[in-house]
């Protein structure tokens, strides 16, 4: 069970105040892309073995979506940041 | 067996004799006893029958780790099933039965069947059970009652139990010398401490040592005063680990009424409470169970543990035999045969498989101590009587025992093979044990962050050291809790018990038991191996070692050791099996803690829930929420008999109310979403299918919504407040993932729309009044709104005051009537329905729920979100093309997954209308529809289906391939009971198309 530091309550909490909310940054294409493509966006997963970056949901607490980067063979959590500041960073 | 006379630092208190009942019949013991003491001061000898071979059982162990001793406590709702009686705390009018025994504890018929015996070894069921394959399943039902132990209890438990969440710098797991040592260190530096220990008292196995050694008393008094004194310390008694999770998460199960006599239970505190530990660093001070010595017959009752003769004999006063042979392959075995000296005044024999441990002081003592010899056998009807012995010998490989046997005459056998370390918790987390050729024995690797393990499970064997490792390891963990720390202390050497290297004596016909709760055999392993099973974890499956309630807290170890002896292999190469949790068995109650009965799922009430109730509802529970179904009347009979309307009736004669006259319903559970900010248009054009930018303010618009695969996941109405101020409403099932949904979005792929929202679901109360007199009801209450249809037309909302309530009232329609549905703040909700009621008094107005609700939008065809749809129809699949908008600047959610191949297919299922040629037949939801009578392959199904009582008629929506290409066509309904019924395809709005009585009564 993890415990998770939402960026933005400042907090580490129990994971049970959490949800899972998928795999991070998945581009989402134009109207314009080919059926394959948009089958591929909305279906078609890495799902690695290793360290995985994905959304997480404060859903029992601000509600807030951020972005969890972990180990899922080691459950390491490696790091947690907001979508701002991923935006600020870039 | 006998209670000695009063010993020095004995732990049961002689001043209080309690009566507690076995198998039916009445025995005394003092508080302080265990259930097992007071059995054996009792003599009792045999306490169960074996799982497979029905043998007889006594007491093996003093601890969590006895695998014969399994017993039924209590009776009713205080059944407890397979409870070790090693760790029931006795209490006055306590009532226990044996666990085992088919069909008594004194004559098993498994026992019976001992000539084939030698026929049941493992896998036997499954070899012998399994031509014809298919009757299985009947053989199986009679097996299982011929195995296992306690029954399952019958009545629901009387007693209650709770969660509580614990965050702590030090947690310390285990309360004797080592966790002691290291709770004190670290607490002495600010941290704060949580103790956890399994018994009604601290000291661990250290207490045992109090009888020989005053300065090992002394120590642990100073210490334990001293832990109790510190505010920033918690001591959790009578509670186990069973778990430890990553992030540390330690799982603690405290039983804090398990020792109250039932009369004296506080029913208003919780039987046992489940500790959630969060803790910064653990400190695994576990200790160690003692395992066995092999020889055939080990499991005869009066054989046990040398470790659990000590404690019976120096906690409990308990003499467990005048007779004793001691065998062990280490040290130990001697302070025991010391203490049997000094407080029995026994003389045991002593065998010891070694050679050369300096027992002088024994001998000249006048003990018998034999070095060299084992026991090869031993024999007795009802408990041990004789063993039979041999001398030993060690090649540096393998033992060897010589021909020549002795007998010895004895009453009971206490062994020592060696220590285990209780390595579980660290495992739980996937860390491998390691195995040490010195101690042999697995210790915990410790590899995980943030933990350290100290003391006996560490492989310390004298409570000095294990003092030192634990203030060692204390002081290791403050160092990176960055606490400030006393001068550091050093690790303390290893003193070995010099345990000798495994050996399992030949057994020819004899048992030798490895696993005695699952008679598990020396030769079912053999066996496993001749078959070619090679992997510890398939040899464990086939023979079912280290199954059941202990676990193989004693046998495993054993059993890994005879497998890497047959399969010519090393211990560590054969490895252990995998440790999970729970450590020791967990109730149920313990993890559900209070989350059961009424608190299993939250039940959601509407502000005018108390009217319903009053007015008699019958209720159904919808997303959460018990929402009114129907409001059956009181009938009257002759003779003053009443009875109440069925589901049927009530229905009936709310639906053609609410079309000829006027109802009312409570819609306040639909969910609502105030959306607010500049972007709000644009946030719900995208959301939608539909265009939003052009809604005034004053009106409402109904929207579908799109997963980006282009299918419907909800809709609802949308009222505009202003250009930035909308509230949205969702299905009342859907509205906390709709919310969700919506979030996400917004958070993650448009952070950059100006955009708020906030559930205001409980914050506003729904009453609508629908029927042609609505008009007639709601201009009774409200004034200050023109409610002439064409001032105030369909799908607008009006801001007003309603019975003096300030109010949003909305003309939008679930049921094709005229319809006004008055919002208002959850708190005048109650009011606000009772004044409607009042108000339409002189109009009939009648009270309708749910069901009557479905058949009105059926009649219309207005879909239900969840069941007309099913995650596989998108808005054209439900001929809603018309809430479709393609030309809105940014693609709506799923507007893309509109054109893919698959969904632009025309054969696609949609929605349609059905009319069974039967007018009075009702399809079943679900049914499957064909297109010929003789047809297999399904071409859809029925979603909704009613009577509706204004047609007078059955109708019904279903899902058929290309349906709406194909109106007027008959198609067949196969329901589940074998009948096939004819339909037509057909519009599924089936009453009033021309929407003439959307204005009502003008």
């Amino acid at each position: 069970m993890f415990l998770i530091r939402c960026p933005y309550c400042g907090e580490a909490r129990e994971e049970q105040e959490f949800s899972y909310a998928g795999e991070a940054f998945i581009q989402r294409p134009p109207l314009t892309c080919s059926d394959e493509e948009w089958g591929d966006y909305l279906f078609k997963r890495k799902n690695i073995k290793g360290v995985t970056t994905e959304q997480w949901l404060h859903s029992a607490g601000c509600r807030r979506i951020f972005v969890m980067e972990r180990n899922n063979v080691t459950y390491e959590i490696l790091s947690i940041y907001t979508f701002e500041s991923k935006r600020g960073a870039a | 067996m006998k209670r000695l006379a009063p010993q020095a630092h004995e732990r049961i208190d002689r001043s209080k004799t309690y009566q507690f009942t076995w198998q039916g019949e009445s025995y005394y013991a003092y508080a302080g006893d265990t259930l097992a003491s007071a059995l054996l001061a009792n003599g009792i000898d045999v306490v169960g029958r074996s799982f497979k071979y029905g043998r007889k059982r006594g007491i093996l162990a003093a601890g969590v780790e006895e695998p014969n001793a399994l017993v039924t406590l209590e009776s009713g709702g205080y059944e407890v099933p397979n409870a070790r009686a090693t760790e029931i705390e006795l209490y006055d009018q306590l009532n226990a039965k044996a666990a085992s025994g088919i069909p008594s504890l004194r004559f098993d018929l498994r026992a019976a069947l001992k000539p084939f015996h030698k026929f049941m070894v493992a896998g036997f069921y499954y070899k012998t059970f399994k031509w014809p394959q298919k009757l299985w399943p009947h053989y199986e039902h009679y097996l299982r009652q011929l195995a296992g132990f306690s029954e399952v209890p019958q009545q629901a438990d009387a007693e209650h139990y709770d969660h509580q969440y614990q965050f702590v710098d030090v947690a310390v797991v285990g309360g004797g010398a080592a966790g002691l040592s290291a709770a004190l260190t670290a607490a002495q530096s600010g941290a704060s401490v949580l103790v956890i220990d399994e018994r009604a008292e601290l000291g661990g196995e250290l207490s045992s040592e109090f009888a020989s050694s005053a300065e090992a008393q002394q120590w642990f008094s100073s210490t334990k005063q001293a832990l109790e004194q510190m505010p920033n310390v918690r001591i959790l008694k009578r509670s186990t680990a069973f778990a430890l999770h990553d992030f540390n998460l330690l799982l603690v199960i405290e039983r804090r009424q398990d020792h109250v006599s039932l009369k004296q239970r506080n029913e208003k505190q919780s039987r046992q409470r489940q500790h959630r530990v969060r803790a910064k660093q653990v400190i695994l001070a576990t200790g160690s169970h003692e395992r066995p010595l092999l020889f055939a017959n080990n499991d005869l009752p009066g054989v046990l543990m040398a470790s659990a003769m000590r404690r019976y004999l120096n906690e409990f006063a308990v003499l467990c035999g005048d007779k004793p042979v001691l065998a062990g392959n280490n040290d130990s075995i001697y302070a025991l045969a010391e203490d049997l000296v000094k407080r029995a005044g026994v003389k045991p024999v002593v065998l010891d498989m070694r050679v050369g441990y300096d027992a002088s002081r024994l001998i000249a003592a006048g003990i018998d101590v034999r070095q060299g010899y084992t026991i090869l056998k031993a024999s007795g009807s009802n408990r041990v009587e004789q063993v039979s012995i041999a001398k030993v010998y060690y090649d540096g490989k393998l033992w060897s025992a010589s021909a020549a046997t002795e007998t010895l005459d004895c009453d009971v056998v206490a062994t020592s093979g060696g220590f285990n370390p209780l390595v579980h918790l660290d495992c739980h987390t996937g860390s491998k044990p390691l195995f040490s050729n010195a101690l042999q024995a697995f210790l915990p690797a410790c590899d995980k962050p943030a933990r350290i393990s100290a003391g006996s499970v560490n492989g310390h064997s004298d409570w000095q050291a294990c003092v030192q490792d634990g203030a060692y390891a204390a002081h290791q963990i403050l160092g990176r809790l960055e606490k400030s720390v006393a001068p550091t202390t050093v690790k303390p050497e290893l003193k070995l018990l010099n345990v000798a290297p495994f050996f399992c004596p030949t057994h020819q016909r004899n048992k030798i038991f490895i696993d005695m709760q699952n008679d598990v055999k020396a030769s079912d392993i053999e066996l496993a191996i001749r078959e070619n099973y090679r992997s510890i974890e398939h040899i464990k499956r086939y023979t079912a070692m280290g199954f059941g309630t202990d676990q193989g807290k004693i046998g495993n170890v054993l059993g890994i050791a005879l497998a890497a002896q047959l399969l010519n292999r090393s211990i560590p190469e054969v490895g252990t099996t995998t440790f999970r949790p729970m450590y020791t068995p967990v109730t149920m109650g313990a993890l559900a803690g209070e989350e059961v009965g009424l608190l299993f799922d939250p039940q959601r009430f509407t502000p005018i829930h108390a009217s319903h109730v009053a007015r008699g509802a019958e209720f159904e529970v919808v997303g959460q929420w018990m929402r009114p179904w129907y409001f059956p009347k009181a009938i009257e009979h002759l003779y003053d008999a009443q009875s109440a309307e069925d589901l049927h009736t009530a229905v009936q004669r709310e639906c053609l109310a609410v079309r000829n006259s006027v109802g009312v319903m409570d819609a306040s559970t639909l969910g609502k979403i105030d959306i607010q900010g500049p972007d709000v248009r644009e946030f719900l054009a995208r959301v939608y299918t539909n265009a939003w930018a052009k809604l005034a303010p004053g009106k409402c618009r109904y929207g579908v919504m799109c997963d980006e695969n282009g299918m419907i996941i909800d809709d609802g109405v949308t009222a505009c407040l202003s250009d930035t101020h909308f509230v949205m409403t969702t299905t009342t099932g859907g509205a906390a993932r709709i919310y969700n949904h919506l979030e996400t979005w917004l958070q993650t792929e448009w952070p950059a729309l100006k955009v708020y929202l906030t559930s205001v679901t409980d914050h506003w109360s729904t009453t609508a009044i629908v029927g042609p007199k609505a008009r007639r009801v709601i201009e009774k209450l409200c004034s200050d709104i023109d409610f002439n249809a064409k001032a105030f037309p369909f799908m607008d909302w009006r801001e007003g005051t309603v019975a003096g309530v300030p109010a949003r009232v909305m003309r939008i329609s679930f049921s094709g009537e005229l319809s006004y549905e008055i919002n208002v703040p959850a708190n005048y909700g109650r009011y606000i329905w009772e004044q409607v009621m009042e108000a339409g008094k002189e109009f009939d107005i009648t009270p309708y729920g749910t069901e009557t609700m479905h058949v009105l939008r059926a009649e219309k065809g207005y879909i239900i979100v969840g069941q007309d749809t099913d995650g596989s129809l998108s808005p054209y699949d439900a001929n809603m093309g018309w809430a479709v908008s393609l030309t809105k600047p940014y693609p709506f959610l799923g507007q893309r997954a509109l054109t893919r191949s698959d969904t632009v297919r025309t054969d696609r299922k949609q929605l349609v209308g059905l009319l069974p040629h039967d007018a009075q037949k009702v399809l079943p939801e679900g049914t499957q529809l064909v297109n010929a009578i003789e047809d297999k392959a399904m071409i859809g199904h029925v979603t909704s289906s009613y009577l509706s009582p204004i047609l007078g008629r059955s109708i019904a929506m279903a899902v058929v391939k290309a349906g709406l290409s194909r109106m007027g066509n008959t198609i067949y309904a196969k329901t589940v009971g074998g009948e096939t019924i004819p339909v037509t395809i057909a519009d599924s709005v089936f009453y009033d198309t021309a929407k003439e009585k959307l204005d009502g009564e003008v």
